[in-house]
């Protein structure tokens, strides 16, 4: 079995690896459908039950996007993948934005940011200019963001709009971008699997976050931080992380990391999600919402991608740049 | 066919920078005859309550606009009338026609109209007192619903003076029909539609 699969082509293999992933949101698909059908005795049970499914019916259906924006990406090549990628930053910066209130003074920063900024970055990626692409956003829009707010003349809580918006596009385009740049990063013998790296670094950093909550919730710990997560405490923290961990030294065979390596990538890449998602849940509290898509509210999102994406933007930045450092690309 | 083609372009482009959700709170959206009226804060607000409608809804549906400012050029005129089909009404009073009678003939005929009762677009966070054109419609018109909405964000898509939009989620939430009451003044029913309409920014 291995050894026929390892006798395929780069493109058979990531082909392989699409259609056990999608059999797989088949099957999960499929389980909930029967047991959203069974009927429960009593009515508080099938309540709890109901808002579990409907989290999980959440998930799921992002589950279906994000691997259909992924396969998508690598049937039509790099530049749809990129478009596509682009998109998913554009669409997570409006939710931020959304629920940051910006005053009219921002409008132009606003401007830059979602038209200038954003493509820009992507345009970086898709030329392989890695090295401006790493600086670009950190360095010169940092500087050039506030220039623009400043000239439109108006100081008040100038250091917290800007902060607001920067924190924006860092989390929204910058984290969001390194992800289709995995893709083109040309490993020596590598050629053509790069989309299994973009594999590895979301389904390491999924384990761990689902694995950190499903802990949680068995082990019943004070939490950590209480008024920030209800969810994270170090224990539970742990085992995301060995749960993570593990899976990426396992996985090692499709990237080009030895098990030990696969080992460490991976754990970057878990801490670097798990604690980036415990930020944007501090930022989400102090804008007073659960999830940056809010029903109850009057601004409601199209979505909630962000809730979703949020640990592969942290994620995705560190793993890049931990892999390009130490093989020296 | 032009103005076909534009009007899924102008759906796109608003959907794509703002989401346009529609959120039914009070009422479901139903194929009745209805009088929308809402706060008024951009001009984008039209094309915000008109994406925000379901397709079957939204042929049916016209909204009011100044004749002054919207047939100004060849371009405002087309696309007012052409694409979003408004009901022009007159801003000054120079005529001796009622400035109504644009309305009358629409809900005669059997359309739903869209009315921002404030007249202008307003800059504050609360919509200004509203005039009278709403009391005078529920007065001719006791059998149509009047449905109060609240459209959020949209002043933060393109302040005035500003010709990029900026992407931001907006929504347009419906509430629950309201009804002229028996012997109810004109400056009561005004003010009970406007807070019906500012209510709505808090669900």
């Amino acid at each position: 079995m291995y050894q026929s699969l390892k006798n395929l082509t780069a493109s058979q293999q990531v082909g392989a690896l699409f259609f056990l992933v999608f059999g797989l949101l088949a099957l999960i698909t499929a389980v909930m459908v029967v047991l959203s059908l069974r009927e429960p005795e009593d009515d508080a049970i099938a309540l709890q039950r109901r808002n579990d499914l409907d989290n999980a019916e959440g998930v799921l259906r992002t589950s279906w996007v994000m691997v259909l924006v992924f396969w998508i990406g690598w049937l039509a090549g790099d530049s749809v993948a990129l478009v596509l990628f682009a998109l998913v930053s554009f669409f997570a910066l409006r939710e931020f934005m959304t629920l940051s209130p910006t005053r009219r003074g921002d409008h132009r920063s606003l401007v830059l940011a979602f038209f200038v900024v954003l493509p820009f970055q992507y345009w970086l990626v898709g030329t392989r200019h890695f090295n401006l692409f790493s600086v670009f956003i950190p360095v010169y829009v940092f500087l050039a963001i506030p220039v623009a707010s400043a000239l439109a003349n108006d100081p008040l809580r100038f250091l917290e709009r800007n902060a607001k918006l920067q924190w924006g596009i860092m989390v929204c385009i910058y984290g969001m971008s390194h992800v289709p740049a995995l893709l083109l990063l040309t490993f020596p013998k590598y050629n053509g699997k790069s989309a299994f790296l973009v594999f590895f670094l979301v389904l390491v950093v999924q384990t761990a976050m689902v694995t950190q909550h499903l802990v949680s919730r068995k082990l019943k710990r004070a939490p950590t931080a209480p008024a920030i997560s209800h969810s994270f405490n170090w224990p539970s923290w742990g085992a995301g992380l060995a749960a993570g961990s593990l899976l990426g030294m396992a996985l090692a065979g499709i990237t080009p990391f030895m098990p030990g390596q696969a080992f460490a990538m991976a754990f970057v890449a878990c801490v670097a999600g798990t604690l980036g998602h415990l930020v944007m849940k501090a930022i989400k509290r102090d804008r007073g919402v659960p999830l940056w898509q809010n029903e109850g509210r009057a601004t409601t999102g199209a979505g909630g991608l962000l809730d979703r994406v949020d640990g592969l933007c942290f994620a995705a930045p560190v793993f890049f740049h931990s892999v390009r450092w130490y093989f020296g690309l | 066919m032009r103005a076909t083609l534009m009007s899924y372009f102008l759906l796109g482009l608003i959907r794509f920078l703002t989401g346009s959700q529609a959120r039914w709170w009070g009422c479901p959206p139903k194929a009745e005859q209805r009088i929308y009226f809402s706060n008024h804060q951009s001009h984008a607000d039209l094309v915000m309550i008109w994406a925000a409608l379901p397709k079957e809804l939204r042929g049916r549906t016209r909204a009011i606009a100044a004749r002054d400012y919207w047939t100004k050029t060849p371009f405002r005129q087309w696309i007012t009338s052409a694409v979003f089909n408004v009901i022009y009404v007159a801003r000054d009073r120079s005529s001796d026609e009622d400035p109504l009678e644009p309305l009358f003939e629409a809900l005669d005929h059997g359309d739903s109209i869209i009315l921002f009762p404030e007249g202008t677009r307003g800059h504050a966070e609360e919509p200004q007192p509203f005039k009278a054109g709403l009391y005078n419609l529920a007065l001719k018109y006791p059998k149509i619903e009047l449905i109060p909405a609240w459209i959020n964000n949209v002043q933060r898509v393109m302040p005035k003076g500003e010709v990029v939009p900026v992407p931001v989620l907006c929504s347009v939430t419906f509430g629950a029909p309201i009804r002229l009451q028996a012997d109810e003044e004109r400056r009561v029913f005004l003010d009970r539609a406007r807070s019906a309409v500012i209510a709505l920014r808090d669900v």
